[in-house]
């Protein structure tokens, strides 16, 4: 099956269930929400799936991208691209250094400008690359941060509030920027937020982690079905 | 009104004295450094009037370079230093990066501490124990794998190359740049830059190297410049584990200085001198190969490679730190082992007997060195305590905020060979007829004790919540009182940790104390090093084992404390 899946993933802190049983499918192309209050795990469900859960937690259930089963991999060879609240952009390089870091080392001499020129091009930030990412204001600091996962070629892309910390005014159009590229990419997308404007932005399915674990799939007219137990 | 009048004139004298702390502080440890190193300066050139030298010319360094064995102290002086430094960075960096997301890096800070708090000149002598032809290895090892009945002709500790040097410098250097690293890496955010790289495809060491080691190594800077100079002109480790004919520099220099004949100041203020532009320039030579490195890097981060797994290099990494460890403490084992032995021929791994013979013979012997190593400690620690935390509380009470030359002048004792500035300064107690007593020993020992000191409460009091103290204000307490009554107690662990490092910091002093000392103040340490030329093991062990186990008991005690006065206090508790 192609896409971004998890089956009958489940994770726990201690005695504490946080996520699961979750089943998941994410075609090419679209963009699932999960929303949920902060501290419920949303987090650590992404960590799961990129591979960088901290040990402290318990995880079951298999990660699969395109068909195959990643769960076992280390981070790095997953290929699943992930962006942060925070851009962690890399301080001791420039912008364009940045951008050479997310690039396949296959890419090499021209072509390396090349795609780095065009990233920057894309990101409407011509004649950056040797800028002192410090020197960025936030919008311009997401985006680069975008583009340099993007850059690595991921095979799936995760989002973990990406755009909380933004202002309000630069929110939707920096959404529209995300969304945008990953549809033209046809990347799933796995987004978790406690912002319904993101969810309403993304325009795709949406998912409510509730406590003790249980997802449920919001209906069309926003209400969430057994959101409250019975 | 009047009395009014003088309770503000009395606080606004306070504030003024606490405002010339940093000022105060500067002169008192840096001053002498000053004197020191110009009175070594003018001997090089001829002109020290009390022993004759009053016209300056330039036949000391005629003396030092037709010295036997000139150039090959030169040379032993560069290869050690710059091998222990390459080497103990070498190896900090290849276990971060190879290690930073296993178990065994929490760790390692709990079990690295401690060693830290072992004087260098003990843990050389218990590597000599180990590693001499008739050590503890070559015993373990023979007969049976090596066929040796009698200790082999060879030179495995002070070897000419300097080889034994070199391992001495990395037990105590490996700890010292991993514990500095460690509090580094608390500060850049490093598992987030982890992260970012893990998923962007980086493998975990290549990630850590490009991603985390250019933010943390400007923070470890200063600390690789001062192992660099240590290492550089290191004299006690060299006396006990460095080649003897011709030794480093630095212990050429000492060797002269200590000499009957008078007339041999001379070439050696020389000597010294050029020992202190050597690590001047070794220092430079340093910052050029970072330039290069940084720019080789930053080629190697563009080409995006992503390195593999890392298994071998976090299992070579393991593998090498934890022998480090193991060597350090089979070091102070073996001191124990020899203190307690009774007959014990080679090739026996095991003595025939224990026996507490050689303890009896020298508990009389040991009380006064032991008596003046805690005294001078102690004295040392708590003036540097003082000074430091007035310098801090000035710093919080003015918004003074110290840049980086002040952490340079900080530094400045730690990037100076001390045999450069201690004849000088010991010409000058001579004058001030302060030579050869307590004070003056303690002053010197002050020197090295305070910058450790500062840096080791500085990050905890500036982390200190602002907000206690402005309660505190606003609950009507003047600037001293919070002082005492809120900031005090609550850095209370922090403070006792600074106050173990700076005692082990002078425990370990050797040059300080001979020089100031003139030679009459003896403390475990110079004892340990003088001894650790004689023939006699339980001996040297007996006092070298004390002198490793006297910090240690202090650093054990500054842990345990805390926890045993806030026992009814959660919010203080260890995190």
């Amino acid at each position: 099956m192609s896409g971004l899946v998890l089956r009958a993933a489940r994770i726990a802190l201690g005695e504490r269930a946080l996520v699961g049983p979750l089943d998941l499918a994410v075609p090419h192309g679209e963009v699932v929400t999960l929303m949920g209050p902060s501290g419920s795990g949303k987090s650590s469900l992404l960590a799961w799936i990129c591979g960088t859960l901290d040990p402290a937690f318990r995880a079951e259930g298999v990660v699969a991208v395109d068909g195959e089963d990643v769960t076992a991999l280390a981070a790095h060879r997953r290929r699943i691209g992930i962006l942060f609240q925070d851009d962690l952009l890399f301080p001791h390089l420039s912008v364009g250094g940045n951008l050479a870091f997310g690039l396949p080392p296959s890419v090499r001499g021209q072509d390396r400008r090349a795609r780095i020129e065009a990233a920057l091009a894309d990101a409407e930030l011509e004649g950056f690359a040797g800028r002192d990412p410090a020197t960025l204001s936030g919008g311009q600091r997401a985006r680069i941060a975008l583009m340099r996962t993007l850059l690595a070629e991921p095979r799936a892309l995760l989002l973990d509030e990406p755009f909380g910390r933004l202002d309000v005014g630069l929110r939707e159009r920096m959404r529209r920027f995300v969304f945008d590229r990953a549809r033209r990419l046809g990347l799933p997308v796995l987004m978790v937020t406690h912002d319904p404007e993101d969810a309403a932005s993304a325009g795709g399915a949406v998912l409510h982690l509730l406590a003790g674990g249980a997802v449920r799939r919001a209906e069309p007219d926003g209400e969430v079905a057994d959101a409250l137990p019975a | 009104m009047g009395t009014a009048g003088h309770a503000l004139s009395g606080a606004a004298r306070s504030g003024a004295l606490l405002r010339a702390a940093p000022a105060l502080t500067s002169v008192l440890f840096l001053g002498p450094i000053g004197a020191g190193l110009a009175g070594t300066a003018l001997p090089a050139f001829g002109w020290l009037p009390a022993i004759g030298g009053e016209a300056l010319s330039l036949a000391p360094w005629r003396a030092l370079l037709d010295a036997p064995g000139f150039a090959a102290s030169l040379r032993v002086t560069l290869t050690t230093g710059f091998a222990a430094t390459l080497l103990s960075l070498g190896l900090v960096v290849l276990f971060c990066a190879a290690c930073h997301d296993r178990a065994l890096f929490r760790r390692a800070q709990a079990v690295l501490a401690p060693m830290l708090a072992t004087p260098h000149a003990a843990l050389a002598i218990g590597f000599a124990f180990l590693a001499a032809p008739s050590g503890m290895l070559a015993r373990l090892l023979s007969p049976w794998a090596t066929g040796w009945t009698r200790p082999p002709d060879l030179a495995t500790v002070n070897d000419a190359a300097g080889i034994s040097l070199v391992a001495g410098l990395l037990l105590k250097e490996v700890p010292y740049l991993l514990l500095v690293t460690l509090a580094a890496l608390n500060q850049v955010r490093a598992p987030a830059l982890m992260r970012a790289a893990r998923t962007l495809g980086y493998g975990p060491v290549t990630g850590w190297l490009k991603a985390v080691f250019p933010v943390v190594y400007p923070q470890i800077r200063l600390p690789v410049y001062a192992v660099l100079a240590f290492s550089l002109s290191v004299v006690d480790v060299a006396i006990v584990l460095g080649p003897g004919t011709p030794p480093p520099l630095a212990v050429l220099a000492v060797r002269w200085f200590l000499d009957r004949d008078l007339a041999l100041w001379f070439p050696a203020s020389a000597a010294a001198l050029l020992l202190a532009a050597i690590v001047a320039a070794s220092i430079a030579a340093w910052h050029v190969g970072e330039r290069l490195a940084a720019r080789l890097g930053r080629r190697w981060i563009a080409s995006g490679r992503r390195g593999g797994g890392g298994g071998a290099a976090a299992s070579l990494a393991a593998g090498a730190i934890s022998l480090v460890v193991a060597l350090s403490l089979a070091s102070l084992a073996v001191l124990a082992l020899w203190s307690f032995a009774g007959p014990w021929r080679f090739p026996d791994a095991m003595p025939r007997a224990f026996t507490t013979t050689t303890w009896d013979a020298h508990a009389g012997a040991l009380a006064a060195p032991f008596r003046a190593t805690v005294a001078i400690g102690a004295l040392s620690t708590l003036a540097a305590l003082a000074l430091a935390l007035l310098c801090l509380e000035a710093e919080a009470r003015f918004g003074l905020t110290p840049g980086a030359r002040a952490l340079w002048l900080l530094y400045t004792p730690l990037l100076l060979p001390q045999v450069a500035f201690l004849f000088g300064l010991q010409v000058m107690l001579v004058r001030g007829g302060l030579d050869g007593t307590l004070a003056a020993v303690i002053w010197a020992h002050l020197m090295f004790v305070l910058p450790y000191v500062f840096l080791t409460l500085a990050d905890p009091w500036r982390a200190m919540d602002p907000r206690l103290a402005r309660n505190a204000a606003a609950l009507g307490a003047g600037p001293w009182r919070t002082f005492l009554a809120v900031k005090l107690p609550v850095m209370l662990r922090p403070i006792l940790v600074a106050a173990a490092v700076g005692f082990a910091v002078s425990a370990g002093q050797y040059l300080p104390t001979l020089f100031a000392g003139a030679g009459r103040v003896a403390t475990l340490t110079t004892e340990a090093v003088t001894l650790s030329g004689g023939s006699d093991r339980r001996v040297v062990g007996a006092y070298a084992l004390v002198q490793a186990l006297l910090p240690l008991a202090v650093y054990a005690a500054a842990i345990a404390a805390p926890p045993i006065i806030w026992r009814n206090r959660r919010g203080l508790a260890v995190a």
